[in-house]
């Protein structure tokens, strides 16, 4: 147990002084989208701090509009790159936005400021492939109307946002009903499979070119124009104001076409968005960034370092609550079918779920994650705690009372020894669990193994995934190993079985 | 209570003629029920145990007797009536430091997996934070007392042998040095040899410490080899008690004499067990 402890402790050091390990200057949080280009052009907005003296820090692929919006209104990021389009339909949904002036108005009145229009347009398109288009010679998004089966998949964002399915199907009467959600990377996939027939796509996509699709002219005008901003907290102004002026600096630098190329190299070439980011901002602005890019053991050992801690912190504390609670329900009763039916519903919830119920509590990054990874901790070590109490041999609970033993001496002494095999059982079934479930942090911001699985599929790359999916595995294994160890050491005569 | 006085009291009222010299009376039992759901365990039951003798309780499966000890100890609580220890009730004050004054040992000997021969026998010596020194000579006396080979109390239970075991769980019990040993069927789980020899040292241990033991056993042989008083029970009630000569010779009804009888003898082999003691 010492062991362990002190492993806690070194990786709480070691998380500790990395983070604070930056050097002097004003500190920035820049954020991106969980999608290419936005991560790109996160990287460049990164670049371009960085090269004003800040000390960054990049979260890349932190989610979708509600999620980045939340964290720049809470300071949890400082600036991000966003769409007209959107803050017009959907961060200020319920506020009339008639120019660009009203819009930088209701902005700042929540203390975020806009820059110029960076220079591209990336709205929706609706996207079929060539045969497709040739088959039933579709030009338009009117063109759909005839076509009542073809198969529709959208990006879950699309799906739901105001300008988005329901509000184009209105506008244009479109009869389609097998509609689909999905991950926007997979339905290029699914477009190139034929599982489904037309997806959205961003009019910036490197994949337009690639697969050879035939964007649908939107005839009725229906999508509003998403040029591509910077959303950056106003007080940048006082506290860094050399970043928020290169931040401006970039408006009208990025035209449509140097944007589809960007992210063809980060798509299509392989190459990293800060190597893409590096480039842009050398040959556009001439800035040239040190950015050292991380070889494949830097990435891993930085992942490993938050993956152990997500699940470190989690288990560590789910552990010194969770046996007082078996302890608990082992010892009375009622209480106890209380709180295992407790712990067994948080256990039923889906993993993203209860991350994303932890953000308005908790906000993104660890925390959050942290905080749904100790509550799926619970249910194992609980569980196990109570039935190694119960399951000891009434015999043996009765010579210990017979002794004249008091309960807590009971406990101590007889009965958490003679459960010890089962309530580490339990640990090691959590750490497992809680080692897979981690990889689902990165999805708010968390880090560990889940940040390259997550890149991995949005980029398509196996190497990727693996990178972020073989660590995981091989930690797991380490856990079952390492507390199979222990539960050894604990119970060193191999005597510690609970005879029934 | 005179310090003459009646060893035990019948439920029916009769007093035992054979009067008993004693201290005192260390249980007494007072119109005891205890029931299981539907099963009467024991049914209004008076009885005295007296001091320093061995009373054994006897009877076939499911008469009551070991719940009976487990109530004395406190481990099933009585559903109505009385149990005085040594003249206070055991509901009164804490049960735990009366607990600490008896010995108990159970048929399988209850010794807890996890800790070494040693550490099962000094677990509640620690506890209580007795002189280290004291404990250790308190161990090497039990050993004697018991033949138990001092170099396997480093031993974990698993690694003992059954007589071993019993030994064990009996040097427990005595480490305290209680007023009582509380002895459910002890020797119920050991093979004949060992239970032969078992039989003789308890009765050489019981004699030298000369304390009150209650004995629980099924097996009227060993019931008379160690008891001063057979309390025969059926049903949750005493049928008959005393000492083994008056259950033979003056049975109060044909169930003490088909219970007695019970006992098959090898042909040609004389049965020691039965032989009358020396001393009676």
């Amino acid at each position: 147990m010492t062991r362990y402890l002190s492993v806690i402790a070194l990786l709480l050091t070691s998380v500790l002084s990395s983070s604070l390990a930056y050097g002097q200057g004003p500190s920035i949080t820049i954020g991106s989208k969980s999608f290419t280009e936005s991560v790109i052009l996160g990287e460049i907005l990164a670049g371009l701090a960085k090269n004003t003296g800040s000390s960054v820090n990049h979260r890349k692929q932190l989610g979708g509009t509600r999620i980045l919006w939340n964290a720049l209104l809470r300071g949890e990021i400082d600036a991000y790159p966003e769409y007209t389009g959107t803050i017009a339909r959907e961060i200020l949904a319920n506020q009339k936005i008639t120019s660009r002036d009203s819009m930088i108005d209701a902005l700042s009145a929540k203390g975020i400021s806009m820059s110029a229009p960076l220079g591209f347009n990336n709205t929706y398109a609706l996207a079929v492939t060539a045969p497709t288009a040739k088959r039933h010679s579709l030009k338009t998004i009117s063109d759909l109307k005839r076509f009542k089966d073809l198969k529709l998949g959208f990006s879950n964002e699309f799906m739901d946002r105001g300008d988005g399915w329901p509000a184009l199907k209105r506008r244009y009467g479109l009869p389609q009903s097998d509609v689909r959600g999905l991950d926007h990377d997979l339905a290029y996939r699914g477009l190139k499979s034929g599982d489904i027939d037309v997806i959205d796509v961003y009019t910036t996509d490197a994949e337009i070119p690639y697969y050879g699709l035939t964007l649908l002219n939107d005839d009725q005008q229906h999508f509003p124009r998403y040029d591509a901003v910077i959303l950056y907290r106003s007080a940048l102004k006082i506290t860094a104001p050399a970043t928020s002026e290169a931040f401006e600096g970039l408006a009208g630098r990025l035209n449509v076409t140097t944007m589809a190329r960007l992210n063809a190299a980060v798509k299509l070439n392989r190459q990293s968005e800060s190597t893409v980011a590096a480039e842009f901002l050398k040959t556009t602005l001439n800035i040239t960034t040190h950015a050292v890019p991380e070889t494949a053991l830097q990435r891993i050992y930085a992942r490993t370092v938050e993956h152990l801690f997500l699940v470190g912190i989690s288990l560590f504390t789910a552990i010194f609550v969770a046996i007082p609670l078996g302890i608990l329900a082992a010892r009375r009763r009622r209480t106890g079918q209380i709180i295992l039916s407790i712990a067994g519903i948080l256990q039923t919830i889906p993993g993203l779920a209860l991350l994303v119920f932890m953000i308005p509590l908790l906000g993104i990054g660890s925390e959050p994650a942290i905080a749904a990874l100790f509550l799926y901790s619970l249910l194992p070590i609980i569980r196990n705690t109570h039935t190694g109490i119960t399951g000891i041999d009434p015999s043996l609970q009765n010579s210990a009372i017979a002794l004249g033993l008091p309960p807590t001496a009971r406990l101590r002494l007889i009965e958490l020894p003679l459960a010890t095999p089962s309530i580490m059982a339990g640990i090691k079934t959590s750490a497992v669990i809680n080692i897979g479930t981690a990889t689902l942090g990165a999805l708010i911001g968390a880090g560990g193994y889940g940040q390259p699985i997550l890149t991995g599929i949005r980029l398509d790359n196996i190497g990727l995934i693996l990178e972020g999916a073989i660590p995981a595995a091989l930690m797991a294994l380490i856990a079952q190993f390492g507390f199979e160890w222990i539960e050894r050491r604990l119970a060193p005569n191999g005597r510690a079985e609970v005879q029934t | 209570m005179s310090k003459w006085n009646a060893a035990i009291n019948l439920n029916n009222g009769l007093v035992v003629s054979r009067l008993i010299l004693c201290d005192g009376a260390m249980f007494e039992l007072q119109n005891i029920s205890k029931s299981y759901g539907a099963v009467q365990a024991v049914t209004n039951l008076d009885l005295t145990i007296a001091s320093g003798k061995t009373t054994v309780l006897i009877g076939p499966s499911g008469c009551g007797k070991s719940t009976i000890l487990g109530m004395m100890i406190g481990l099933v609580k009585p559903d109505a009536g009385d149990i005085l220890f040594n003249d206070t009730p055991l509901s009164v004050g804490k049960l735990e430091q009366k607990r600490q004054r008896m010995g108990y040992v159970i048929q399988d000997g209850g010794l807890f997996p996890h800790l070494s021969a040693r550490r099962n026998v000094t677990l509640m010596a620690q506890h209580l934070q007795r002189n280290p020194q004291e404990t250790a000579n308190r161990i090497q006396e039990l050993c004697d007392l018991t033949h138990f080979p001092e170099a396997a109390l480093d031993r974990v239970p698993a690694q003992l042998s059954g007589g071993q075991y019993q030994r064990v769980a009996l040097m427990r019990a005595l480490m305290l040095d209680p007023d009582v040993l509380l002895l459910d069927e002890p020797l119920g789980a050991l093979d004949p040899l060992i239970r032969f020899d078992l039989q003789t040292e308890l009765r050489d241990i019981f004699r030298s410490l000369g304390k009150t033991v209650i004995m629980v056993t099924h097996d009227i042989g060993e019931a008379s080899y160690l008891g001063d008083t057979i309390v025969l029970l059926r049903d949750g009630r005493v049928v008959q008690s005393g000492a083994i000569t008056d259950l033979i010779d003056n049975p109060f009804e044909d169930f003490v004499v088909r219970f007695m009888r019970a006992q098959r003898s090898v042909p040609g082999t004389p049965r020691e067990n039965s032989e009358p003691r020396p001393d009676e």
